[in-house]
């Protein structure tokens, strides 16, 4: 009598025998990640699913992760399968507009410059001893674009996907304190209270709607390996555009958005168990793609001095910074920075123009990477 | 001489900070609109007496809109 009590009351205390180290230490990490989504409100749609899914994945006994464990099931469908970020990029279609950048399609430029720290990046990676393929996924988090390094990451090198999301989420929230101080470091005090004249020019409706079909037919015969991407964003933004389904963008922003954002918050969480996730290599991807969104805005910035010297001082290159995905809190912080030198200086709109530049530049420089990769025999 | 505020951005006027008759000085926060889900503070162009003000709270503005005219 005393023994099946015995043995079921081991049945209770089990799990308690089995904590590792690891993973109490990833329980702590998840629980800070909630800290910051909840109580700091950095990225909390993100890091609240994250969070948690990093606690429950590193419960033991559990299983959870394991073939026919739910968040196992939901990672295999969703994330192997890369249709949660390919859902989420027809959401942001839907939400971006390109009007911005169509007035002033110079600020394009600096999209396509925000996305040098990429490259930079991953030459750092293979130089630092990783694979062809995990420099890539490492160099990616440069997009500063979750879903993107996501969908490289968990075709190329599934193994760091907690890291390079953790890192291409948390960064992305870490723009406002990231990006100032390079913007400052890079710029002389004249070229920062550069006024820039306000555009009125309007694009037409017709130019709005051809646009992503333009993109999707140019950018897909480029760069056929990154077609989902750039595809799937296009499709969200020629359904904005259209004003004719009304019912699908609406969905597509919300309710589509929301769901695939739960779903894939938690599976990436999962990804972080600490057997796999507590690696010197962990830190290495983290520090990696710090450096790549430096190197991201520098590059921006670098680009907008070169604008702000041909065009006669026209440019603010303040501006420049905003060439990264982060859409639109770079914008923002462009706005923002302006205005500290110089308060008649509004670039919230120029900044736009650059920061949706930035949108389309890291999923068509994905793209390209991947169909060079592609083309050189590697994947 | 009197100074013409145009609006920067386009957006919605959220607060508007002064009324006409009061002086400001330059730089002075007028008025807030919010453009791109992001609140942008409108400072006084000139230090002067405000003659005009044309929009009021929960306005859509265009860029170039008239907002307000300092006397100074």
């Amino acid at each position: 009598m005393l023994d099946v009590f015995a043995s079921g009351f081991s049945g209770l205390i089990a799990g308690f025998l089995h904590l590792s180290m690891p993973n109490i230490i990833m329980i702590v990490i998840g629980g800070i990640l909630l800290f910051l989504g909840i109580k700091k409100d950095f990225e909390p749609l993100l890091l609240v699913p994250i969070g948690f899914g990093c606690i429950l994945v590193n419960i033991p006994l559990a299983d959870l992760m394991e073939p026919g464990g739910f968040l196992r099931t939901i990672y295999e469908a969703g994330i192997m399968t890369e249709l949660f970020p390919l859902l989420i990029f027809v959401g942001i279609g839907a939400m971006t507009d390109f009007e911005p950048v169509l007035e002033n399609p110079i600020t394009f430029l600096l999209g396509a410059a925000g996305q040098f720290g990429i490259f930079l990046t991953l030459a750092l990676a293979l130089a630092l001893g990783f694979k062809e393929l995990e420099a890539v996924s490492i160099g990616i988090i440069g997009a500063c674009d979750g879903p993107t390094a996501i969908y490289v990451t968990s075709q190329y090198a599934p193994h760091l996907l907690g890291a390079v999301s953790v890192a291409a989420y948390s960064y992305m929230s870490l723009v406002p304190l990231i990006q100032p101080p390079i913007m400052r470091a890079l710029t002389t005090e004249k070229e920062r209270t550069t006024v820039m004249k306000a555009h009125k020019k309007t694009v037409s409706p017709t130019t709005k709607l051809l646009f992503p079909l333009v993109i999707t037919i140019l950018g897909g015969l480029i760069a056929p390996k990154g077609l989902p991407l750039l595809g799937t964003i296009m499709l969200g933004n020629l359904m904005r555009e259209s004003g004719a389904v009304e019912r699908l963008t609406k969905a597509s922003q919300n309710e589509i958005a929301n769901v695939v954002t739960l779903l894939l918050g938690i599976s990436i969480g999962a990804t972080m168990d600490g057997r796999v996730f507590l690696q010197p290599q962990t830190l290495i991807v983290l520090c990696l793609g710090f450096i790549a969104i430096c190197l991201d805005t520098a590059c921006g910035v670098f680009l907008g001095k070169v604008l702000y010297v041909f065009t006669g001082g026209k440019v603010n290159p303040l501006i420049g910074a905003a060439g990264i995905s982060a859409f639109p809190m770079s914008a923002r912080v462009v706005m923002r920075e302006g205005q500290k030198y110089n308060k008649k200086n509004y670039l919230l709109m120029h900044a736009m123009g650059a920061n949706a530049g930035g949108q389309i530049g890291s999923v068509i420089a994905a793209a390209v990477m991947l169909s060079v990769l592609k083309g050189m025999g590697i994947i | 001489m009197s100074v013409e505020l145009l609006s920067p951005i386009p957006g919605k006027v959220m607060k508007v900070f002064v009324k006409a008759g009061e002086t400001v000085n330059e730089d002075d926060e007028v008025m807030r609109i919010e453009s791109m889900k992001m609140e942008n503070p409108i400072y006084a162009p000139a230090s002067g007496k405000i003659t005009e003000v044309l929009v009021k709270e929960n306005d859509e503005v265009e860029t170039d809109d008239l907002l307000l005219v300092i006397e100074d």
